[in-house]
């Protein structure tokens, strides 16, 4: 081994960073699931559902997601290029910006500070300072690429750059718009262009937030913990093209039967039908890994957190295009279903291929072993259970909701009004309350087990711990 | 060789951007240089101070993670709001307030579907009109006054006119106003789709009540009035947002209203200008042809005559 040193001060920020804005994330979204069958916990102004929803899916996505995403991306491109990052000292300035940003992003939004475009709520100001977070990382990563020690590029580093690019595109367009005060802005786009522009951004910063950079993390962590090398990497090839042309035409199927030219819907939807294949590429690839040795699934813990994550991905890449089509759409789209479709993707998906990465860095980074496996599978298994909960009684709740709204009496008349249609929901939501306190407890499990890894590790701190493994 | 790709990093950056930048062009940038995606209806017109200050709240309060705007064209969806959303109704929504969620109703047609009184009432509690709603209450807004300053500063912004009148006439205005001033307009900038009158409930229309002076229907019409007139008409009728039905008054006209006449404006709903047999409506009743059956229609006008009788009666003896 080469006498190269990794910083690894700057991904145990960015990791118990992404931690600690989970656990606000999540607090506050078992907060806003009793709000919606206990109007009594709305807490005018600032702790309102209108508010405090934008919280908690931007501390999740932003915080949580994008946290865990630059810190455990940093890790991976430091290995596969064999190299440590090129501006070590601008990594930590990213890391305090991030932090400073997510903080500033949590206040401004219970403040009401709101662009009203899912996923880019944040005002202009805070804009700018995301940008420069991802010019931040993009220098970094680009810089420690291409003065790599190691020729080929793997799997991993293809997802991360595309990643950049696809959200500067994306973020920089749809948060375009004319300041009105430093608190305030109008957006540059109206009416139904501001809609298809709003569903390019919205559907592809889950594509390239929620997809790529995780699927970036599944195909290193997964051979790296089971030892197992990845089933074939011409499918991951196909599967990385495919899925980054089709993903940038799918955006209008979130406007199925609105306003929008009718072409943009339908070619919309056609290409989402399409996606299930370079998702499935993916899903293959993972199963196929293991496939050689199931017993991985016993015998190493994190097996079963990625094999789980990678079928939840498979299912809902399977779902989300199913939902595109209009003869589905009409019926489930506006209920709960869709949180509890989205739901699926983060807290199968997401958190737990996250989840199962932290565990596999930390214990490295410390120089240790994880501090009890028992306590990591008890944290599986309850964030398994809470989250099939939470999606199932959301579907369930979803496909009654449309049934009802559309049923009619014999006469031509509308069986139910609105209200006798929003009651029938109350006990699914309390339902999901439920499920979100499991996921809940099994995510204390995993900071405790976190931080009693963290502590029992004697704690090789300072910039320059040797990376030898 | 292709494989090469995979060593070349500034090489894959600009192919994935090539490759990302396809799809975005088919369907965001290309459209958007084209006039199908900049429609704009005749009777549209820009928002006013206070409406504009009303949806920066609507914005501010994140209203848009509950309620959608836009109804789609399904058969049920136009019986429950009414006109579908058309693409040129949204030409000064910067950006469209759409949603994706339905928690609670579609307002793309709330314009002008209740009078000002009610969504005061229903801000300040909406379990006042809703029992069940799991809606949070609005009425603090009250507190707050209105920045003139800022309201001019946006209307600027957005290159909407106003006169100096509007904006000095926000001083005396609080957000609540605001918020019902923009409530109030959306979706009127297209007419109100009035059902046919007897709506093919009935093969030949009715001109008399079929229910009139029956027991069974004047019970079920008192709790059909109850459910969906009381909050607005009064406990017996007497009259609070909406008039009172047990006086002589109909439609700001003395003297009694015909049965056919009776449906008629429970079926519609009243709407601004509209004349029905002389009477001239100043709106705010909404339409309830898609909530109640011909039958229950019949049984509520059933118990509303049986209270207007008890009334004369009493009138009478007293």
């Amino acid at each position: 081994m080469s006498a190269y040193q990794y910083d690894h001060q700057t991904i145990k920020g960015f990791i118990i960073s992404s931690v600690f804005w989970g656990v606000v994330g999540i607090i506050i979204g078992l907060w806003i699931s009793i709000q919606m069958w206990q109007p009594s916990w709305n807490v005018a102004p600032y702790f309102t559902f209108g508010r405090l929803r934008v919280v908690h899916t931007n501390i999740l996505g932003f915080g949580f997601g994008v946290g865990a995403i630059f810190g455990l991306n940093y890790y991976i491109s430091m290995r596969l290029t064999k190299r440590p990052l090129l501006f070590p000292k601008l990594a930590r300035f990213h890391l305090y910006l991030f932090n400073t940003a997510i903080a500033l992003a949590a206040v401004s939004l219970f403040a009401g500070m709101n662009q009203s475009l899912e996923y880019a709520e944040l005002e202009w100001p805070l804009d700018i300072g995301i940008v420069v977070l991802w010019i931040i990382f993009a220098v970094n990563l680009f810089g420690t690429i291409i003065k790599r020690k190691e020729e080929q590029m793997y799997i991993s580093l293809w997802y991360i750059i595309a990643t950049v690019i696809a959200v500067a595109v994306l973020y920089i367009v749809n948060n375009l718009s004319v300041p009105a005060g430093l608190f305030k802005s109008y957006s540059l786009f109206a009416g139904i262009n501001s809609a298809n522009v709003q569903w390019w951004y919205g559907h592809n910063v889950i594509g390239f937030i929620f997809s790529t950079p995780i699927l970036a993390m599944f195909y290193y962590f997964l051979p790296k913990s089971t030892g197992l090398p990845i089933y074939s990497h011409r499918l991951s090839i196909i599967s990385l093209w495919s899925l980054v042309f089709a993903y940038l035409w799918t955006g209008a199927h979130h406007l199925v039967y609105t306003p929008l030219p009718d072409w943009i819907q339908t070619l919309a939807i056609v290409f989402t039908i399409f996606l299930i294949a370079p998702s499935w590429g993916s899903v293959v690839n993972g199963f196929y890994t293991v496939a050689p040795d199931w017993s991985k699934m016993r015998t190493n813990y994190l097996t079963k957190f990625f094999i789980f994550a990678i079928t939840f991905y498979g299912l809902q890449t399977v779902q989300g295009p199913t939902q595109g089509l209009r003869v589905v759409s009409q019926l489930i789209h506006y209920t709960d279903w869709v949180p509890g479709h989205v739901h699926m993707g983060t807290m199968g998906w997401v958190t737990m291929t996250v989840c199962a990465s932290i565990y596999y860095v930390i214990p490295r980074i410390y120089k240790t072993e994880i501090y009890s496996v028992k306590v990591a599978n008890s944290h599986f298994y309850l964030v398994l259970i809470g989250q099939l909960i939470f999606s199932v009684s959301m579907w369930i709740t979803g496909i009654q909701q449309g049934a009802l709204w559309k049923a009619v009496t014999p006469e031509g008349t509308l069986k139910y009004t609105f209200m006798e249609t929003l009651v029938k929901n109350y006990p699914f939501w309390q339902m999901r309350t439920v499920g979100g306190l499991i996921f809940a407890a099994g995510m204390l499990f995993f900071v405790y087990n976190i931080a009693m890894t963290i502590r029992s590790g004697n704690a090789i701190s300072g910039p320059a711990s040797k990376g030898v493994r | 060789m292709a494989g090469d790709i995979y060593k070349k990093p500034v090489m894959f950056a600009i192919v994935s951007t090539a490759v990302i930048l396809i799809g975005t062009a088919v369907t965001m940038f290309i459209p958007m240089m084209t006039a199908q995606m900049h429609p704009r209806i005749e009777a549209l017109k820009p928002f006013t101070p206070l409406q504009l200050a009303g949806r920066d709240i609507y914005q501010r309060e994140g209203c848009n993670n509950c309620h959608t705007q836009t109804v789609r064209p399904l058969r049920t969806e136009v019986m429950r709001y009414g006109e579908y959303s058309k693409a040129g109704e949204f030409a000064y929504d910067r950006p469209f307030l759409w949603g994706s969620k339905r928690t609670g109703p579609d307002l793309a047609r709330i314009g002008k579907k209740y009078p000002d009184a009610w969504h005061y009432r229903h801000f300040e509690n909406p379990r006042k009109f809703f029992q069940e709603s799991n809606m949070p209450a609005y009425g603090w807004l009250k507190e707050n006054n209105l920045d003139p300053g800022d309201v001019k500063g946006h209307m600027d912004v957005l290159g909407f006119s106003y006169s100096e009148e509007e904006i000095s006439l926000l001083q005396e205005r609080n957000e609540l106003d605001a918020l019902v001033a923009y409530v109030q307009v959306i979706g009127t900038s297209i007419p109100r789709r009035r059902a046919v009158r007897t709506q093919g409930k009935t093969t030949t229309a009715e001109i008399k009540n079929p229910l009139a002076g029956n027991q069974a229907a004047i019970i079920a019409g008192r709790d059909l009035f109850e459910e969906n007139c009381s909050d607005c008409h009064g406990e017996d009728a007497e009259g609070d947002i909406g008039p009172s039905l047990i006086d002589d008054v109909f439609l700001y006209v003395e003297g009694d209203l015909a049965d056919d006449d009776y449906f008629e404006l429970i079926n519609n709903g009243t709407e601004e200008g509209h004349v029905e047999e002389g009477r001239t409506m100043k709106g705010g009743m909404p339409a309830f042809v898609g909530d109640m059956s011909r039958e229950e229609m019949w049984s509520v006008i059933s118990y509303i005559r049986y209270l207007k009788n008890k009334q004369e009666g009493k009138n009478r003896d007293g």
